[in-house]
Parts: C-alpha cells; sequence; structure tokens
C-alpha cells in the first residue's frame, strides 16, 4: 500500500472556490460547538425540571416525567432526529407547518438537530439530577420542612443546591456526550464536524488526513469540556463535605 | 391536518424482518467482542505494566472521545479498501456488513472496558490478596475470584449497555446498510410514506428497548435488593 | 401544648402507631422511650407533620396537624425539630444554617437573623465557628449548631428525635448539656432518647412505647421507681446495664 501523504491539501482552496479546506472544518467545527451548545442548554434546564418532578410526591406530575424519560431513552437518536427533521413539520397545522417548509434548509436543519439533540439529553439529564435528590440523606428534605420551608423553598434552598454539586461529574460525561451525539445530525445534511470531515474525503482524495483533522477536532473538543469542567467542580466543592450518606 | 395511511406495513413486514435480523446480529456480535477485547483491555489498562495500561487508556479514550457516527463513517469508507488489499479479496465486495460489525465491535469495547474495570476495582482489595496469601497466581485469582465476582456486579450494565448499543445499530445508515431502520426508511421513501414508516420504526424501537430495560431493572432488584 | 388523641398510622399492612393518645403541656418536658422499632420516631414526626397519620388528631397549639386545611410549613416554622442525624445543610456557611430560615420564612431582616444566630451559636458555645461549614464540626458541635438553629425561629415547642444516638460518647454530654439548660428555661420539650440519666435529671413525665402503642405514660419518678408493664421493666435492666 503506497498512500501518497499530503497535509497542504487543507491549506489549497476548496472546491467551491472561495475557502479553503481547513475553511471547511473551522466552519463545521463552529456548526458543532454552537449547536451542542445551544443543545446543551435547554437539556440543562428541561432536564432539571423533570428530574425534579419525577422526585416529587404527586403521582401524576412524577408519572408524566418518568414517560417522558422512558420516551426519549428507549428510541434511537437518529430515529428522534428524522421524526423531528420528516415527521413532525407534517403533523403541524398546515400554515406553520408550510412557514416551517419555506423557511432556509439550513434553519430547518438546525432547529431540528437543536430540538432533537435537547430532549434527548435532557431525558439522559433528568436521570443523573434526580439520582442526586435521591442520593441525599432523606432527613435533609424533613429539616428543610421542619424549618418551616414549603416543598419548593425546600427545594430550592436545602435539595437543589446539594443534588447540583454532586450531579456535576456524571453531567460533564453528558456534556461531553451532546458534542458526539450532534455528529448524528450530519445524516439529516447538517453541516457540522463529521460532515465536513465526510465532504472533505470526497472532495480532496486524501482520506486519512481528513479523518484525522476530525478526529483531533473531536479530541480538542473533549479535553477542553474536560478541563473546564473539572476547574468548575473545584470552585463549587463544599468545605469539609466528603459525600455519600 | 395530515391523512395517515398505514397501508404500506404489512407487505413490508417480511422486509423489515430481514433489517431486524441485520440489527440483532450486529448488536450480538459487538456485545460479544465487545466484552471479550474489553475485558481484555480493563485488564491491560489495571496492570501494572506500564507500556499495556497507557495502551488500553489511550484506545479507550480515543474512541470514547468520537462520535460512533465516524468511525462507522471511517470504517464505511476505509477499511473495505484496506480488508480487500490484505485478503486479496476482488474490488467491489460488499463488505459493508463486516466492516460495520468490526466498527461496531471495536467501539463499543471501549465503554465496555470502562464498565468491566468499574467492576473489577468494586471487588474489595482484600480479595486479590486472599488469593495470593492462597498460592494462586495473578491469572489465576482473576479467573476464578475477581472476575466472576465482578461480572455478577456488572451484568446490569452490560445489559443496558447492550440496549444502548442496539438503539445505536440505526446508526448503520450512514453506510446505506438495510437494518430495520434502513429498511424502513427505504420503504417509506419508495412509498411516499416516511412519515408512518418513522413513527412505526420509532414505536418498534421503543418497545423493544423499554421491555428490555424493565426486564434489567427486574433482574437488578432480584440480584441486588437495595 | 400538643395534645396527642387516638393516633394510628400504617403503612400498607404494617401497623406502626396504635391508638396514641398523650398530651404536653407548656413548659414539661417529655421523654419518649422504647426499642428500636417501638414507633416513637415515627410518632414525634408526626406532631409536626413530617409523617402523616391515617386516623385519630393531633393539636398543636391550637391548631390540628392533620386537617389539610392547615397550612403545615406556618406551623412547623414555630416547632423546632432537632434530627437524629444533625441534618445542617452542608453547602451552606453556619451563619446561613442559622439565618436562612428566619430570612426566607420569618421574613426577618439579614441583620437582625444575624445577630439572632450568632447570640444563640454563643449559647451554645460556638461562636468561634461561625464560618466554618458543617463538615468541618465535629458531630457534637454540628448537633448544638442544629438546636441553634431551631432556636432561632422562636419555637413555641422542641421536638427531639434522638439526638445523641449518631455521636460518640464523648460527645453526648456536650448535647445534652445544652438541652438541659434549656429545659431549666421553660421550654416545652418532647424527647425521643435513651439518655436516662437526661431523663431522670429533667423530664416531667417518661412515655414508654413498644410495638407502635403508649404502653406507659408516667411522671418520672412512678417510670423509674416501679415500672408496671414487664417490657418496660426489660427495656430498663438493658439499658440501665451500661
Amino acid at each position: 500500500m503506497s498512500y501518497q501523504w499530503n497535509w497542504g491539501v487543507f491549506l489549497q482552496p476548496s472546491a467551491s472556490g472561495d475557502d479553503t479546506y481547513l475553511g471547511w472544518m473551522l466552519a463545521g467545527f463552529k456548526m458543532t460547538i454552537g449547536l451542542s451548545l445551544t443543545a446543551w442548554v435547554l437539556a440543562l434546564l428541561l432536564g432539571a425540571l423533570i428530574g425534579v418532578l419525577r422526585t416529587v410526591p404527586n403521582r401524576a406530575l412524577a408519572g408524566f416525567a418518568t414517560g417522558y424519560v422512558e420516551l426519549f431513552r428507549n428510541i434511537p437518536l437518529l430515529v428522534q432526529l428524522f421524526i423531528w427533521y420528516f415527521v413532525l413539520p407534517e403533523l403541524l397545522p398546515e400554515s406553520l407547518g408550510n412557514l416551517y417548509k419555506q423557511s432556509n434548509p439550513l434553519l430547518q436543519q438546525f432547529l431540528a438537530s437543536m430540538i432533537c439533540l435537547a430532549l434527548f439529553t435532557s431525558a439522559r439529564v433528568a436521570e443523573q439530577v434526580r439520582a442526586g435528590i435521591n442520593s441525599l440523606p432523606k432527613g435533609q428534605k424533613n429539616a428543610g420542612l421542619a424549618l418551616g420551608f414549603t416543598l419548593p423553598q425546600t427545594y430550592r434552598f436545602v435539595l437543589l443546591p446539594m443534588a447540583f454539586r454532586l450531579v456535576v461529574p456524571p453531567l460533564t460525561s453528558e456534556f461531553l456526550n451532546i458534542f458526539k451525539n450532534s455528529a448524528v445530525c450530519s445524516t439529516i445534511g447538517l453541516l457540522e464536524l463529521a460532515a465536513q470531515g465526510r465532504q472533505l474525503v470526497d472532495y480532496t482524495a486524501q482520506p486519512y488526513e481528513s479523518f484525522i483533522a476530525v478526529t483531533l477536532a473531536y479530541l480538542l473538543i473533549n479535553v477542553t469540556v474536560m478541563f473546564l469542567m473539572h476547574r468548575f467542580e473545584r470552585r463549587i466543592v463544599v468545605p469539609g463535605y466528603i459525600g455519600g450518606k | 391536518m395530515y391523512e395517515f395511511d398505514w397501508s404500506s406495513i404489512p407487505g413490508a413486514l417480511p422486509f423489515l424482518w430481514e433489517g431486524m435480523k441485520i440489527s440483532l446480529e450486529i448488536t450480538l456480535t459487538a456485545v460479544v467482542i465487545g466484552i471479550v477485547w474489553g475485558t481484555l483491555l480493563a485488564m491491560m489498562r489495571l496492570s501494572s505494566f506500564r507500556p499495556l495500561s497507557w495502551f488500553a487508556a489511550g484506545y479507550v479514550n480515543l474512541f470514547r472521545a468520537v462520535p460512533l457516527v465516524m468511525v462507522l463513517l471511517w470504517f464505511f469508507l476505509i477499511v473495505p479498501k484496506f480488508i480487500e488489499q490484505l485478503f486479496g479479496l476482488p474490488p467491489g465486495s460488499d463488505l459493508r456488513l463486516t466492516s460495520a460489525m468490526i466498527g461496531f465491535a471495536l467501539f463499543e469495547s471501549a465503554y465496555y472496558s470502562e464498565i468491566i474495570r468499574a467492576g473489577i476495582q468494586s471487588v474489595p482489595k482484600g480479595q486479590m490478596a486472599a488469593c495470593s496469601a492462597l498460592g494462586m497466581t495473578y491469572g489465576q485469582a482473576m479467573r476464578l475470584v475477581i472476575l466472576p465476582q465482578a461480572f455478577r456486579n456488572m451484568v446490569p450494565l452490560l445489559l443496558t449497555q447492550a440496549i444502548i448499543l442496539f438503539q445505536d445499530t440505526s446508526l448503520v445508515y450512514v453506510s446505506a446498510l438495510a437494518d430495520f431502520f434502513g429498511a424502513a426508511y427505504k420503504v417509506g421513501d419508495r412509498d411516499g410514506r416516511l412519515v408512518e414508516m418513522l413513527l412505526f420504526a420509532g414505536a418498534v424501537y421503543f418497545v423493544i428497548c423499554y421491555t428490555a430495560s424493565q426486564i434489567v431493572k427486574r433482574l437488578q432488584k432480584k440480584y441486588h435488593p437495595a | 401544648m400538643i395534645q396527642i388523641s387516638n393516633v394510628s398510622k400504617h403503612y400498607g399492612a404494617f401497623q406502626v402507631l396504635t391508638d396514641c393518645t398523650t398530651s404536653v403541656s407548656k413548659g414539661e418536658v417529655i421523654v419518649v422511650c422504647g426499642p428500636s422499632g417501638s414507633g416513637k420516631s415515627t410518632l414525634i414526626k408526626c406532631v409536626n407533620g413530617l409523617e402523616p397519620f391515617q386516623s385519630g388528631e393531633i393539636i398543636v397549639n391550637g391548631t390540628s396537624v392533620g386537617d389539610p386545611k392547615t397550612n403545615l410549613s406556618k406551623l412547623r416554622a414555630h416547632v423546632g425539630m432537632v434530627f437524629q442525624n444533625f441534618e445542617l445543610f452542608p453547602h451552606m456557611s453556619i451563619t446561613e444554617n442559622l439565618t436562612i430560615a428566619q430570612t426566607k420564612v420569618l421574613g426577618r431582616g439579614k441583620e437582625e437573623a444575624m445577630d439572632k444566630g450568632l447570640k444563640l451559636l454563643d449559647r451554645v458555645g460556638l461562636k468561634a465557628h461561625a464560618h466554618k461549614f458543617p463538615g468541618q464540626l465535629s458531630g457534637g458541635q454540628q448537633q448544638r449548631v442544629a438546636i441553634a438553629r431551631a432556636l432561632a425561629m422562636d419555637p413555641i415547642c422542641m421536638l427531639f428525635d434522638e439526638p445523641t444516638s449518631a455521636l460518640d460518647p464523648e460527645m453526648v454530654n456536650e448535647v445534652l448539656d445544652v438541652m438541659t439548660e434549656l429545659a431549666r428555661e421553660g421550654m416545652t420539650m418532647m424527647c425521643v432518647t435513651h439518655e436516662m440519666g437526661f431523663a431522670k435529671r429533667v423530664a416531667n413525665r417518661v412515655i414508654f412505647m413498644d410495638q407502635g402503642r403508649i404502653v406507659e405514660d408516667d411522671s418520672k419518678e412512678a417510670f423509674f421507681a416501679n415500672p408496671r408493664s414487664e417490657r418496660a421493666q426489660q427495656f430498663l435492666a438493658k439499658i440501665l446495664h451500661h
């Protein structure tokens, strides 16, 4: 096997003419970051809410939250994405559906991807939040209530601040996952990092360089996220608290 | 309002079943290879021989850092050529299924190895000391005492990972393989009934995965009451 | 102050409390004892509604605890409770632990709450630790802070749920001393505890529970001199041996 390595390929003008192949990669990188971060913020908010609902002493609310989590955990991400992208616009009221279908295709892809990743991830975040709350000693809730806090106040001042600290390490791994999962969105044509990598293979006939570059970009994301989350974890450490029950 | 038409499903069932068999085949191969190779990786990672543990750590961290879709693409685009040359197969042989299986197996073993490593570490240190005190070698201790206990603790996690893997097999869509999801998509596309087929596929995955995860939960309660 | 009438409670088929009746008057100190699983902790948690009960009635300072219309948070704000495992809030400093409920529940100003908190912290002998976190204190110190936290709410009565049973032996007395002082000042107290020395020193009455029932409810003199039931005699014999 003789393969002609050519790392200079990234600086060549791209097929579209107005950019280099490196420019393509950077565009994909930005898309991956932008998509993942927006979806992550939504997933955190929704996941926290659903996770809390799973622990409240109200059958209907807790049941709804359980159903939500099971629904999004037991259907493959790809299938969910296709449902958001291909099915939902058909099921919307006609005027709204048409408005969506006539919008910029990139906007359609981005919206479907963002909603999909956000809801998929929120179910996982919810599970971690629930586990965090349930791992607190039961007496903490009683102590909050015994001081005259209402249930919402007990969650806000007593349970959630501690639960979030416990949940940061597992959430780090969900945070990493959302970047990786965003690659699935290449299947509906969104030009994020993995899709750009594939384009590079098609256009440059230098598959190894392209894949190595994309892999390095994902590694860079991984290392950065872990570094930041580790610093965050150290900032929120509770003096003298060793954890556990 | 959208008018549903589910009529293309009954006729497509045999084709969908063929697809399901491919999904299950990939899942099974990847689980078996993943657990075997994952166990070896975990033992390497815990080994005191530095190069081995570095190799295992590098392998696991690399595969855990990149998206599965990318690994599958990589295997789809590059590995077939490599295999053709290696085994002298005629160019253009259909190696998509084989490469997908290899891709899944190598990728999932990174995840399995982390589960197994945690399982091994969950066995109290005193057990290894007790084995040494009885005169067992490292290999004997692992095989007879440590791994059996570790696997018992890990069974629910290994099964949960298998359910995730089964869901992930839908990603072979990128290599145009007709697994269950690929088959459903093709039928929907052909008949202009994508909406129904996608919803149907989602429902089938949900029923299978939900049932399986409930069974795992039962097992967990039965063997680890607490 | 506290009226408990015919209270029963069950989890499914399991009967936890059966027909419990007793009362605590203003300024009285009641010690509740009994073997583990006898329902004493459950009974005391019923008093401020932390545990629901199916039948009977509990009236605290004129308010019915079991009535669905009762605002339990409002009631609990004036009933102090001290827990077996202290249950300080680990993510807050000691001063925050002492002030948070004062400001958020009673609506006191920050400064007023802080003054009150520090005064009480001084009273339990821990003023020097104000800026530490719970995890940096010993068990005995944490429990004293927990008592100060409850007192900061100006409670009309105090409930103690085995306040010393999670403590190392050498720390038990520092907590009991605080409780004794409190009793001498005339606080109405209901204490679940095995500390019979404490009961002898300060209790007005002793309640002995077994299998969810109140078996004895007597003045401490009568209880210690001559327990009527065999089970109470056995319990006392075991517990007073060491």
